[in-house]
């Protein structure tokens, strides 16, 4: 009997845990239901287990378990506390030698996206990025299941599914807000495995000599209920001016196409698509956006979307629910005394 | 003296990619190769500390026999010396294969000019992986810097560099010892206007060309599709999705629209979060 090890990375920083690490417990529960009855009929046993780095993180360790996973091995270390390269990518290389997972998944953050590379050539074997769709299925030639891993390529204008035959584990990133979060069980129980850190201190050759928190860095886009979008249709940076004047009577953020950003006209924290980040608010409104395909596939998972475009072949209205062909500069105003209107009726 | 080096990839400008509606297939045509822009903006930051620190840029790429133009680019932009990594073996590489030819060609570099600080775009447009930095630091045993956005200090005697990078949550100032290897963001220097004498020296430039014949030997099982784990299983278009009402703002009248748009946001259940802003 062999065991089949379902892994993901567990994402935390300063006690405070990405939830992209739950959604990918999800993920990794679901594909390994994928093989439950391959294994049983060999004989194998499969698991969903998480890692966990950090200082003093316990207690995410116990959350993940209520999340679906079956195992936790934590790496509890004071040369962990912070994120760094080094230390991070060497301690889950040597776990993964060790335990030998088949599929290992870690989120497309700026942290993941940090290690993940560089666990992957350390281990020699193969990774995809930004996946959109993960499943377990037969590969001629394969005597198991394989990942396959599908993700957007050129742009969206493709889907691209990817193999990793020969290699393990099959590595896959995974952008926050691509995949649910699963049910929180309070009752779940499962194991803690405390691991031996071998990193240290000098081995680590990073040091983080200061934090900077800006206003700006604190713009999280990707778990906002609403979303008000501007693109280039503004036709000035003042535009955001409006849009955020909408986001506020929303209750919520300011997001921006690529061409707004590559313009200069907002920082990057704010872009949706392909090169920005994946959200799937309940509300997403895009106004003057016409709707790139990089942009789309970045927005389309929204439960509702709003359009406006002066433009009535923009692509944008080919996703929305509803499309108002019209002025931005008009609409807006408009939309935002309506929504007060709204408000002080219901108060 | 300061060398930086600077890895630059060609890729299609996307944001002017179409998809052919009869075929389904990518329009190339009149699609323009560009130097990546996180590329480029890393390689202006390598030529601003190559003035302030009196030092040279080394470039290099790995590509078709096209790519020249964009290595002739980085010339323009100010680099001295560009070498392009070409052969038709290491064509289907993925990232691991990748990062394995640059990471050898690079130690090549270093081995015979010593290399204090590599320069990576966080990222390349086509891809959007953002694997191959990290991963030729990895193969170099190198410490990394990803999405640095400001290098605020190269100590050329102590060997260290300080680096502010950008993460989602906030911006770590990070000291590392040299040779270190960064990943940039656009932020880490604006592109300049090519002074007239690079203008000239690039228009005149012979980028170096490496084959697997030389100088650099590759191991053949680590390049090219037989180096590379991951491969192509099925290609297949998006699912569309399903298009909802448009209304004329124009034609029926703001208030109509804005009517229909509250009334379909009644239907989807979203009524209330459109109305979650505080007073």
């Amino acid at each position: 009997m062999t065991t089949r090890r379902f892994w993901i990375f567990i994402e935390q920083e300063q006690g405070d845990v990405h939830p992209v690490s739950w959604e990918l417990i999800g993920v990794a529960r679901n594909l390994a239901s994928q093989v439950q009855e391959e294994a049983q009929a060999a004989g194998d046993e499969v698991l969903v287990e998480g890692i966990l780095l950090g200082h003093n993180v316990r207690g995410i360790a116990e959350e993940a378990i209520k999340y679906g996973a079956d195992h936790i091995y934590l790496m509890d270390d004071p040369v962990l506390e912070h994120y760094r390269n080094c230390p991070y990518y060497q301690s889950i290389v040597a776990l993964v030698r060790k335990h030998q997972p088949e599929v290992f998944l870690i989120g497309a953050t700026t942290l993941g996206r940090d290690l993940a590379g560089a666990v992957a050539t350390s281990l020699g074997t193969g990774l995809t990025a930004d996946c959109t769709k993960l499943e377990m299925g037969e590969v001629r030639g394969a005597n198991k299941m394989l990942l396959l891993a599908t993700r957007p390529a050129f742009g969206g204008n493709i889907m691209a599914t990817i193999v990793c035959r020969r290699h393990q584990p099959q590595m896959s990133s995974v952008r926050p807000r691509v995949f649910p979060t699963p049910a929180y069980n309070p009752d779940a129980e499962g194991k803690i495995i405390q691991e031996d850190v071998d990193a240290t201190e000098e081995g680590a050759r990073a040091c983080i000599l200061e934090f900077i928190f800006a206003k700006e860095d604190a713009v999280d886009i990707e778990y906002s209920d609403v979303i008000v979008t501007g693109g280039r249709g503004m036709g000035s940076p003042e535009g955001f001016k409006l849009i955020k004047s909408l986001a506020d009577a929303m209750g919520g953020v300011v997001g921006a196409s690529r061409a707004c950003v590559d313009a200069g006209w907002i920082s990057a924290a704010h872009q949706v698509g392909q090169s920005g980040k994946t959200v799937r608010p309940k509300v997403y409104v895009a106004a003057g956006v016409s709707g790139a395909l990089q942009h789309k596939v970045g927005m389309q998972g929204s439960d509702f979307i709003i359009a406006i475009n002066t433009d009535p072949n923009a692509p944008i209205f080919e996703v929305a629910d509803v499309g108002i062909i019209g002025d931005l500069y008009e609409v807006i105003p408009a939309m935002i005394a309506e929504i007060n209107t709204r408000k002080e009726a219901g108060a | 003296m300061f060398h930086a080096l600077v890895a630059v990839k060609q890729v299609p400008d996307t944001t002017n990619i179409r998809i052919d509606p009869e075929t389904g297939n990518l329009v190339r045509e009149g699609v323009p190769a560009i130097m990546n822009p996180y590329d480029a903006h890393a390689l202006a930051a390598a030529v601003e500390w190559k003035h302030k620190l009196n030092g040279r840029v080394t470039v290099v790429s790995m590509g078709p026999p096209s790519f020249t133009v964009t290595i002739r680019e980085a010339i323009e932009m100010g680099a001295d010396r560009g070498i392009l990594v070409s052969s038709r073996k290491l064509a289907g590489a993925d990232t691991l294969a990748t990062s394995y030819v640059l990471a050898e060609v690079i130690k090549a570099v270093h081995a015979e000019d010593p290399i204090d600080l590599i320069f990576f775009g966080k990222q390349a447009i086509d891809g959007d992986t953002a694997q191959v930095g990290p991963g030729v630091a990895v193969r170099m045993d190198l410490p990394i810097v990803t999405y640095a956005v400001d290098i605020r200090a190269v100590d050329l005697d102590d060997d260290t560099v300080v680096i502010e990078r950008k993460t989602e949550r906030w911006t770590e100032v990070m000291e590392t010892p040299l040779p270190a290897l960064l990943t940039c963001e656009k932020e880490i220097a604006e592109i300049p206007f090519a002074p007239l004498p690079d203008l000239i020296k690039s228009l005149k430039y012979e980028p170096e060309i490496w084959t697997e014949a030389g100088p650099v030997e590759f191991d053949v099982t680590r390049i090219g599709v037989k180096g590379s784990p991951t491969v192509v299983y099925k290609m297949g278009t998006p699912p569309l999705p399903e298009a909802g009402e448009k209304i004329n703002a124009r034609e029926k009248g703001i208030q109509a629209a804005l009517d229909f748009t509250f009334t379909k946001a009644e239907e989807a259940g979203v009524l209330g979060a459109m109305l979650g802003g505080a007073e």
